[in-house]
């Protein structure tokens, strides 16, 4: 699409340098051995069927999609509380555009505000703290999803609420944070991941380090990556190097945006506004301990949890979901049972359709295609 | 959570010191420049854009030795491969 | 097809464009209405009238703001229309208009809009020639809304329809795309967007006229891509014709700012609305005329050849990259939606 040039972007999507790392992949490759490699953010899964890099990679490489979508491990249970605010009179329930379709019990935010209740889409949780300064006669509530990369920028939001005096605004938190979850998924025993590409825009804020226990402890390399072509295939050539040479250590592949410490303002504001849950429910995971953030008392007047009685009721997906074996890796989207018959993107029974980004998502739209691709 | 793009700065605002106005092939934005408080920045810089805030400087050399190493990629590779080329060895 | 669907609550994802809008069509309307010449859901229903082939088509015009960058709610309703006779391979001959006022709208608003279709019209050289006007109470209607009628004369020379379409057809794009929906969606202000661009309202007759004179007995098919986008007309073709589309990512064009605001918000700029635009499917030996027939056209300088029509895989649209990766454009169910992740 080229009418006018991006920079930073368009430079690591040249095609030249993308073939290079292409034909360097396929001269390091084991030709024997079947990789699978586990990219964790929902932000890569995006990119790798964006620009269509499967077909650029050697057959005997399969990249494991993991649980790094925030609305995928939503339970719906929280998607019922968050929706239950917006059925208040004299509310409004803001939220970004990922959030719009997802099903709660009795519908979607879209279906909400079909409905009547004042459901708006936002681009950034400033814009609901505007709109909250706008509208003095009615209560906003930011329905807060996102990892580490999105939390700072509602705490910073939570802290100018405060700073301005806005009496109007609460925040209904649901961030969680990638490590524990990656930490459950190489617990668990039918494990076969053999490296991670880590998510990029998370370690902006959290740096590299934190990932060195996966490396240290689980023997597993783990190389930050960009989101362009050319970050991703740059990534996925690190993974294999550091396999073929026997080792096993984090490598920063995004060192334009990803810096080593990571961003210590984030990190300061996200200790001033957050603390961690003990425990907290991610949907096709199950429960995981310290893996999601709650809001400090000290903020209390932000928190919709606080100001708000939710019904907090818990919704189990059926046992025939076999979301949490997908995420793991040990199964593939269509070997689940209900995958494109009961469960569909336009009827997701799990999580992993849910979000146009969850690893059965993404799959149910690309298969027919990929199916002739291979054939 | 992952959906950021590189911006350019191209004004600060003067009411309010956290906010900067960066562009986007021509999209402009006001931006919370919050994050960076610990970095300088200037007109003219780079930052990368997620949900109306900056996360992170775009470091221009990284980027440059990034690519200036992929192109350099299979070099070594094909200078050996010519090599072996000369020799007339079934 | 005509399987009847029960539709529990009318969403804004029927009106769309995408699949959503499709069920509500083939699974309450049509099997309702049922005819041989609606079910074949083409853009103008085609009739013949004392030996004369006949198009008519009709169309509704619904948006906020009513007056943005590049036209307002009067032009794109002469536009739209015109359009969809233009792809349905007709000369416009008449348009009716029904407006349906919201009580409060100012005078001078209904004025603007009135002259805006005047002049549309009359660059279009066609009339308005009757109508009707309804008002609603306060708080109906967003302002107002269009809803027209267009009347065209079928050109005997073309075979148009999904089921000439063949393997090996070129995909022709008449120009840039995206300019609408990202005009409207800066418009509305909620996203905080700044950016100089523009709708691209404007009727396709010069440049169909062309075809149509150039490359008559090579012109397959023929469609205007509005709410949906390319994706969605795309798709469609490939679901009707049973064949598959592969496009040359390249070679689509799309302004700077239209992919900067694709990129902040994670749209894709094929799934947007062009107001202003057609795809053409052309036999291949025509294909390189009807490109230069195009582009001889002010105003069609950026028309370009995106891609081409293939046997298998049937029924799916996919764009290609230039170091061979390969994605599927799906046609959305509801409007698209600016994502963070």
């Amino acid at each position: 699409m080229n009418m006018g040039r991006m920079k930073y972007v368009d430079e690591f999507r040249d095609p030249e340098l993308i073939a290079k790392v292409a034909r360097e992949i396929e001269r390091t490759v084991d030709p024997q051995y079947d990789y699978r490699i586990m990219e964790v953010c929902g932000g890569h899964t995006h990119s790798i069927y964006r620009h269509g890099l499967r077909d650029v990679l050697p057959k005997n490489i399969r990249l494991v999609h993991g649980p790094g979508c925030p609305v995928c491990v939503l339970p719906m249970g929280r998607v019922d509380d968050g929706l239950s605010v917006a059925e208040r009179p004299g509310t409004v329930l803001t939220a970004f555009g990922d959030m719009m379709r997802v099903p709660g019990t009795k519908g979607t935010p879209l279906e909400y505000k079909a409905r009547g209740c004042d459901v708006r889409m936002v681009y950034s949780p400033l814009d609901a703290l505007r709109i909250a300064q706008n509208e003095p006669d009615k209560h906003v509530c930011f329905f807060a999803i996102g990892f580490e990369t999105t939390a700072p920028s509602t705490a910073l939001t939570i802290l100018r609420a405060k700073a301005l005096g806005v009496r109007n605004f609460s925040v209904f938190c649901n961030h969680v944070t990638i490590l524990p979850a990656i930490r459950a998924i190489l617990d668990s025993p039918d494990m076969r991941i053999d490296g991670f590409i880590g998510p990029g825009h998370v370690s902006t804020i959290t740096g590299c380090r934190p990932y060195e226990f996966i490396a240290q402890h689980y023997r597993k390399p783990v190389v930050i990556s960009g989101f362009e072509p050319l970050d991703l295939l740059q990534g996925i050539l690190m993974v294999l190097r550091q396999l073929r040479a026997g080792e096993a250590k984090v490598e920063n592949q995004y060192r334009r945006i990803v810096p080593w410490n990571g961003n210590a303002a984030a990190m300061r504001a996200l200790a001033d506004v957050f603390e961690l849950r003990p425990y907290f429910e991610w949907r096709g995971l199950g429960f995981i301990s310290q893996s999601a953030l709650k809001i400090k008392s000290a903020f209390a007047e932000y928190d919709s949890e606080a100001r708000f009685e939710l019904p907090g009721v818990r919704v189990t997906d059926p046992k025939a979901a076999q979301c949490g074996e997908v995420l793991k890796g040990v199964l593939t989207p269509p070997q689940c049972k209900l995958f494109g018959n009961a469960c569909t993107p336009e009827h997701p029974i799990g999580a992993l359709m849910v979000s146009s980004e969850g690893a059965c998502a993404a799959y149910f739209k690309y298969a027919p295609h990929q199916q002739a691709v291979e054939a | 959570m992952c959906l950021a793009i590189p911006g350019q700065i191209v004004e600060f605002s003067a009411e309010q010191p956290l906010l900067a106005k960066v562009d986007v092939a021509g999209v402009k934005r006001s931006i919370n420049i919050g994050l960076l408080a610990d970095e300088p920045l200037d007109i003219g810089d780079w930052v990368l854009i997620h949900v109306g805030f900056a996360m992170s400087k775009v470091g221009a050399q990284e980027a440059r030795d990034q690519l200036t190493m992929i192109a350099a990629l299979g070099e070594e590779q094909q200078a050996m491969d010519e090599v072996r080329g000369y020799t007339f060895s079934p | 097809m005509n399987t009847r669907t029960k539709i529990g609550q009318i969403e804004m994802a029927h009106g769309a464009g995408g699949k959503a809008t499709r069920r509500l069509i083939e699974g309450v309307i049509v099997p309702a209405l049922s005819n041989p010449i609606l079910e074949t859901l083409s853009d103008a229903a085609l009739l013949t009238v004392e030996g004369a082939r006949i198009a008519t088509t009709a169309d509704g015009f619904v948006v906020k703001p009513l007056a943005f960058t590049g036209g307002s709610i009067g032009s794109l309703a002469v536009h739209g229309t015109i359009n969809d006779l233009a792809v349905s391979g007709a000369t416009p001959v008449a348009l009716l208009a029904t407006m349906i006022l919201e009580a409060g709208l100012p005078g001078d608003v209904l004025e603007r809009e009135v002259e805006a279709m005047a002049a549309a019209a009359r660059a279009c050289g066609v009339c308005v020639v009757g109508g009707d006007t309804k008002v609603v109470e306060h708080g109906m209607a967003d302002g107002m809304y269009i809803s027209t009628f267009g009347i065209g004369l079928l050109d005997e020379r073309l075979t148009l329809g999904p089921q000439h379409v063949r393997a090996g057809d070129r995909v022709l794009l008449s120009g840039p795309i995206g300019d609408h929906g990202i005009t409207i969606l800066l418009a509305r202000g909620e996203l905080d967007l700044e950016a100089e661009i523009g709708s691209d309202t404007r009727a396709v007759t010069p440049f169909v006229d062309a075809l149509r004179a150039s490359v008559a007995p090579g012109l397959r098919w023929m469609r205007d891509p509005t709410r949906g986008g390319v994706a969605t007309v795309l798709n469609e073709l490939a679901y009707d014709a049973q064949v598959g589309v592969v496009l040359d990512e390249d070679a689509i064009p799309v302004r700077s700012e239209v992919r900067g605001a694709c990129e902040i918000l994670g749209l894709d700029p094929l799934h947007i609305a062009n107001e202003g635009q057609f795809i053409a499917i052309i036999a291949p030996e025509h294909a390189d005329s009807a490109l230069d027939a195009v582009r001889r056209v002010s105003g069609g300088q950026d028309a370009v050849l995106i891609g081409e029509i293939v046997e298998q895989p049937g029924g799916v649209v996919i764009t290609r990259t230039r170091y061979g990766g390969t994605r599927v454009v799906d046609m959305l169910v509801g409007d698209p939606l600016p994502r963070i992740c």
